[in-house]
């Protein structure tokens, strides 16, 4: 289980990366937040903002046409 | 570690964030969206984003409400036919005297985008620096007053070129 969940669902470009960067200012560094969302956009979105931001992505996983991403705050 | 050098450690600032500038120069609909989206994001990515407002972009920053400003009639009637305010924005293309923006609007709610509004408050409740050009709020009339709150001191060209000069990302929307 994430340390923290962002429900980002029905939400559209830009709240899904907002809303996560926002969250991921309430965790410590190693603990890990789950986004949920619905926008298509965060598919490539969320990969470059964690990437560009220098927190990792452990995981990523479409259900029932919700996206997950598991992110690590560096 | 000795503590002298533990305190030098801890002296050391942060590193400096990266800067993003935008210059808004329309007060369309459909260049307000962008520019706020934009600056969000970029403070989403932790970078230090200022939007600096001139011409019609000022509209952004007007008080709902605001009605006829400026003293001299010119400035008067141009108010009067392009009373701006973030909820009165036109679109560039397809205005249909007001009927498309109605329409876009009302779009973006049943799709879930967020409205201008709303991301210009979330622009200010993550730092974004909304700097008002003070020339154009001369030329127009406009004071302190007939903007919204939370915005920083009006300022000028020099001051959008020093910050572009070393900004990473600068956008003339």
């Amino acid at each position: 289980m994430a340390d923290t969940v962002v429900d980002a669902r029905n939400l559209q470009c830009p709240m899904p990366v907002v809303k996560t960067a926002m969250a991921m200012n309430d965790i410590k560094s190693g603990q890990t937040l789950e986004l949920i969302a619905t926008d298509r956009g965060a598919l490539s979105d969320i990969p470059a903002w964690a990437s560009d931001t220098g927190n990792s992505l452990k995981e990523q996983f479409e259900e029932n046409d919700e996206f997950h991403f598991i992110i690590e705050k560096a | 570690m000795t503590v002298p050098e533990l305190e030098q450690v801890a002296d050391q600032p942060e590193p400096a964030k990266e800067k993003m500038v935008l210059i808004a120069a329309s007060g369309d609909l459909d260049k307000a969206w962008p520019v706020l989206i934009l600056a969000t994001t970029g403070a989403a990515y932790g970078m230090d984003v200022t939007i600096f407002f001139t011409f019609w972009g000022l509209s952004i920053l007007k008080k709902p409400g605001t009605g006829i400003t400026g003293d001299d009639w010119r400035q008067k009637m141009m108010s009067a036919f392009h009373k701006g305010t973030p909820d009165g924005l036109h679109l560039s293309k397809l205005h249909f005297g007001g009927l498309g923006p109605t329409m876009m609007k009302s779009l973006a709610e049943d799709k879930n985008v967020a409205s201008v509004q709303e991301l210009l408050e979330l622009s200010i409740q993550l730092g974004v620096k909304l700097w008002p050009c003070q020339m154009t709020m001369d030329l127009m009339g406009l004071t302190n007053d007939d903007l919204i709150d939370g915005l920083d001191k009006p300022a000028g060209a020099g001051s959008a070129i020093s910050l572009m000069k070393d900004a990473s990302i600068q956008l003339f929307i």
